[in-house]
């Protein structure tokens, strides 16, 4: 029996490696150093208008060229430049909106759970009534209300999606509640705060983790959403929604401005969904035993 | 008491919408133009009632909007209600649309996925829901507008003529929803499959049409059904943006362009509204769920 | 009573059926064969994993594909083998018509959004022998008449979830024998039932086999239930059948050391014993398959020869046999 044992390991090591989402890394990864890069790489400035360049297509059509690889759009500005620094947009962004929602929605979700009663009650109210209304009008009534900008548009996104994190880590919460080492640690007399935090955070991180990352598509296409319709990201600065709303007039005549950016976004949503779900997978404690 | 639930909820998002519009200070300033002198800007806060402390404002719209008076409306000089109420059976029709388009694409796929379980048809399917999660909604849009009405040109991408005009922003609304809405329908047809009530239908030879078809998808519709109120209020939280890029003359579109506009009676009545049916809808989630299943109606 | 030479209703011949699953092969059903005749009742008696419960999907074709495969042997039904008929002849005429099922666990069997009237309907709607609504209903009321549903006619528009356990077995009887079936195959009818219901199962099955003439296979692991009333019995283990024969041959004058250790594991009233007996072991793993006879790691009379080659059939009596080397 125990000669089985260390081919078994092996084996399971080689399929780790085959079941490894290299995809969604590669992409991911790609898409995070041009977010740190940024303005090193790209291979012109992404604001430099050129306006006798504008509308060029594709290198791989008639009339395009290498120096502007994926075209220019209607005001002469390299696409690709202008992709890479979208890039660096949306990490900003969403670097910063998921942790803050997570944190803000995960300590609501704590302090519901755990002290239950009134509070309880109280905080769910409070995330029934907000998910009342669709999130989006109200995301673009804050943003018109306060500047838009990149730190409207995190504030947005905190705000609309902390309710998501509180709904959940309350369910965790009250699951764990009962157990028993809960008990134990009431019983040792420690404080409420260090319960929660000692006890619970440990055992919720890992929801939280898989949650932060299958939010990442879902606030890229939020972000997207709120600078399409005007109201999220602000010229100078580019986003990939930004550059969808400036290319919608011109959809008759140049069908690379509007498909190549919302390619962007939709390549980097299924890495980071793909990369969400094996997360998931690994950190599943049903599997953690193999 | 699920419904006084669903009234306190309506009611607080009225207040949460209060709050949002006035955030930034004062309104008159996005209203009249920058040269306008300090106190034209004086005559339009008391004309608009804005120079009364928050809660005082609260109190007198809360206390109007009861009774079916949103004010009018700052560009139009209509009152609110009667722009938003005009707007609102377009929303709804396409909406309603939306969610027929993706509860049927929905049940064909998932559906024959789980018939056909590891066939290429199963992976192809998983593969198109993996890439229409990963796309967002109004991208789909304008790719369709691109490709079906610019490319091709066989369906229109503006208004709300005739049918076809429904055909495209349907489809987009409903996007969002079949993705998840085809897994669901596949694992609990999966399930549904595997179980003992089936078999015995095989044994006595229901032919095999029938049994997927009629005893297999009945089941496996439970658990869709119960959830379509939240997909019906999905819908309807993305008929703002998809609204707007079809120009469909509907609720949605009409608030976004008020919000720019700050034209905030007709905001505050649209995007209300919008709740209002979004509450309801989720309320009805429980009522459908005791008409499927046999078993809860009487539990009650 | 000269024996009469009938042409058995049923006439399984060296059936095999196996799994074929990631891991390896699973030899469900290794060569099984018996017969049925019409009125009469076979019990097939075994642990689970010894096959029973496959033997008998197996011959409604009803095996779970794609991983299961009846890979050999003969299935002659009135005739014809109707291992040869194809699936969509098999779903019209075969199943619910000439044979049917009754499976064993009444509260999964039926389903829950259908109601009773419909679901009992269904054989009558699917096999043609009802065309109008009217018709279809009064099969359905007559057919609960006679497996004893009391006011059939008020409860057709009832759910399963309204029905006690045994009844629910008895809507399951129902549909079975709907369409007058030749054969009816029993799983284990009684297994989910409390004890006083057990005896009204049985006693149905009976009577239903009075009215109609149907061959009826009973699988049990229930000695008590096959001998009330099965008049031959087919012990199986590890997916053959080690000893089949006459019931009270069986019961008086086991053959097989199985067998012999099954009536021992039955506590008898009236019997002193300090300690219940039980049979060592556990049971065969059928992905790796003990050479030779299936039993021999747990039987306390084994020999070497046990080990190494399955033992022969030896006829016992008029009709029974065992496979044991302990015969020859």
């Amino acid at each position: 029996m125990t000669s089985q044992s260390a081919p078994a390991r092996n084996k399971s090591s080689i399929r780790w490696m085959l079941r490894f989402p290299w995809i969604p890394m590669i992409i991911l990864f790609m898409v995070f150093s041009s977010a740190l890069l940024g303005p090193i790489i790209t291979p012109h400035k992404h604001g430099a208008l050129n306006l006798g360049l504008a509308m060029k297509p594709p290198f791989w059509q008639e009339n395009g060229s290498m120096s502007y690889p994926l075209g220019t759009d209607n005001m002469g500005r390299d696409i690709l430049s202008r992709i890479i620094m979208g890039a660096r947009i949306t990490a900003i962004v969403a670097l910063w909106a998921i942790p803050f929602s997570g944190a803000i929605g995960a300590l609501m979700g704590m302090i519901a759970g755990y002290f239950g009663g009134k509070i309880d009650m109280l905080i769910m109210r409070l995330v029934d009534i907000q998910m009342s209304v669709p999130s989006l009008a109200l995301a673009l009534i804050l943003a018109a209300s306060l500047k838009p900008g990149v730190a409207t548009v995190i504030i947005v996104i905190v705000v609309t999606y902390w309710t998501w994190y509180a709904r959940i880590v309350r369910g965790e919460v009250l699951s764990l509640k009962e157990r028993d080492f809960i008990a134990l640690a009431r019983v040792a007399g420690c404080s409420a705060w260090s319960i929660l935090l000692k006890h619970f955070l440990p055992n919720i991180f890992n929801t939280l983790l898989v949650l932060a990352t299958l939010q990442l598509g879902s606030v890229i296409t939020y972000e997207a959403s709120l600078s399409f319709l005007g109201l999220g990201i602000q010229p100078p600065d580019v986003s990939w929604g930004l550059m969808l709303a400036d290319a919608r007039p011109y959809i008759t005549v140049a069908w690379w401005v509007i498909a190549l950016p919302g390619l962007a976004i939709v390549i980097t949503c299924l890495g980071s969904n793909l990369f969400g779900d094996w997360l998931r997978d690994t950190l599943d404690p049903k599997r953690r035993q193999l | 008491m699920r419904v006084l639930q669903g009234i306190v909820c309506v009611i607080g998002a009225s207040v949460i919408i209060f709050i949002a519009s006035r955030v930034s200070g004062d309104v008159t300033l996005l209203l009249l133009p920058p040269d306008a002198q300090p106190e034209q800007h004086e005559i339009m806060r008391r004309e608009l009632g804005l120079d009364k402390p928050y809660v005082v404002q609260y109190l007198i719209f809360a206390s109007k909007a009861v009774r079916g008076d949103f004010g009018n409306s700052y560009r139009w000089q209509m009152p609110a209600l009667q722009l938003v109420l005009e707007r609102l059976p377009a929303t709804i029709q396409l909406a309603v649309c939306a969610l027929i388009f993706s509860v049927m694409t929905a049940l064909f796929f998932g559906v024959l996925s789980a018939v056909y379980q590891g066939s290429w048809f199963d992976n192809f399917g998983k593969i198109f829901a993996l890439l229409g999660q990963a796309m967002p909604g109004f991208w789909v849009g304008l790719m369709f507008i691109l490709f079906f009405a610019v490319k091709l040109g066989i369906l229109p991408a503006f208004g709300r003529e005739g049918y076809e005009h429904f055909i495209l922003p349907a489809i987009t609304l409903g996007w969002y929803s079949v993705a998840a809405q085809t897994r669901m329908v596949r694992s609990a047809m999966l399930d549904v499959l595997d179980s003992d009530y089936i078999q015995t239908a095989r044994a006595v030879g229901v032919p095999k049409k029938i049994l997927i078809w009629k005893y297999a998808l009945r089941n496996a519709a439970v658990p869709l059904v119960t959830m379509l109120g939240v997909y019906f209020a999905a819908m309807l939280g993305g008929s703002f943006i998809i609204e707007t890029i079809f120009a469909w003359p509907g609720v949605g579109r009409t608030v976004v362009d008020a919000i720019f506009a700050r034209d905030y009676p007709v905001v505050q009545a649209g995007v209300l509204f919008t709740s209002i049916f979004y509450v309801f809808s989720n309320l009805l989630v429980d009522l459908t769920y005791g008409l499927i299943d046999p078993r809860i109606r009487y539990v009650r | 009573m000269a024996v009469r030479e009938k042409i058995p209703l049923l006439s399984v011949e060296n059936l095999k059926t196996y799994l074929f699953l990631r891991r390896g092969v699973v030899k469900a059903v290794d060569g099984v064969s018996f017969q049925v005749q019409e009125r009469e009742t076979l019990g097939i008696v075994g642990e689970s994993g010894s096959g029973k419960s496959m033997t008998c999907l197996s011959i409604l074709r009803l095996i779970p594909e794609p991983a299961g495969r009846i890979v050999e042997g003969k299935i002659i039904l009135d005739g014809t083998d109707i291992l040869q008929v194809d699936e969509q002849e098999m779903a019209s005429q075969v199943r619910g018509r000439k044979i049917s099922m009754i499976s064993q666990d009444p509260l999964t069997s039926l389903n829950p959004v259908f109601s009773i009237g419909d679901q009992v309907g269904g054989p009558f709607r699917y096999h043609g022998l009802k065309k109008d609504r009217k018709g279809i209903r009064e099969a359905v009321v007559d057919v609960l008449r006679r497996v004893r549903i009391p006011s059939p006619a008020q409860r057709l528009k009832d759910y399963p979830y309204q029905f006690s356990g045994g009844m629910r077995q008895r809507v399951v009887a129902a549909m079975a024998i709907a369409c007058g079936p030749r054969l009816l195959i029993a799983d284990e009818p009684t297994s989910a039932l409390d004890v006083t219901i057990q005896i009204q199962m049985l006693q149905l099955l009976e009577e239903i086999q009075q009215e109609t003439n149907v061959g009826l296979i009973l699988i049990t692991h229930d000695l008590g239930v096959a001998a009330y009333i099965c008049q031959r019995i087919a012990v199986m283990y590890a997916g053959r059948i080690v000893e089949f024969g006459d019931v009270r041959t069986i019961y008086k004058k086991p053959s097989h050391p199985y067998t012999q250790a099954l009536l021992n594991s039955v506590p008898r009233l009236g019997e002193k014993k300090k300690r219940l007996f039980n049979i060592e072991g556990q049971p065969p793993d059928l992905l790796n398959p003990p050479i030779g006879c299936a039993f021999w790691p747990r039987c306390d009379r084994r020999r070497d020869i046990c080990q190494q080659e399955y033992p022969p059939t030896i006829p016992i009596d008029r009709e029974g046999y065992a496979s044991c080397w302990l015969l020859t």
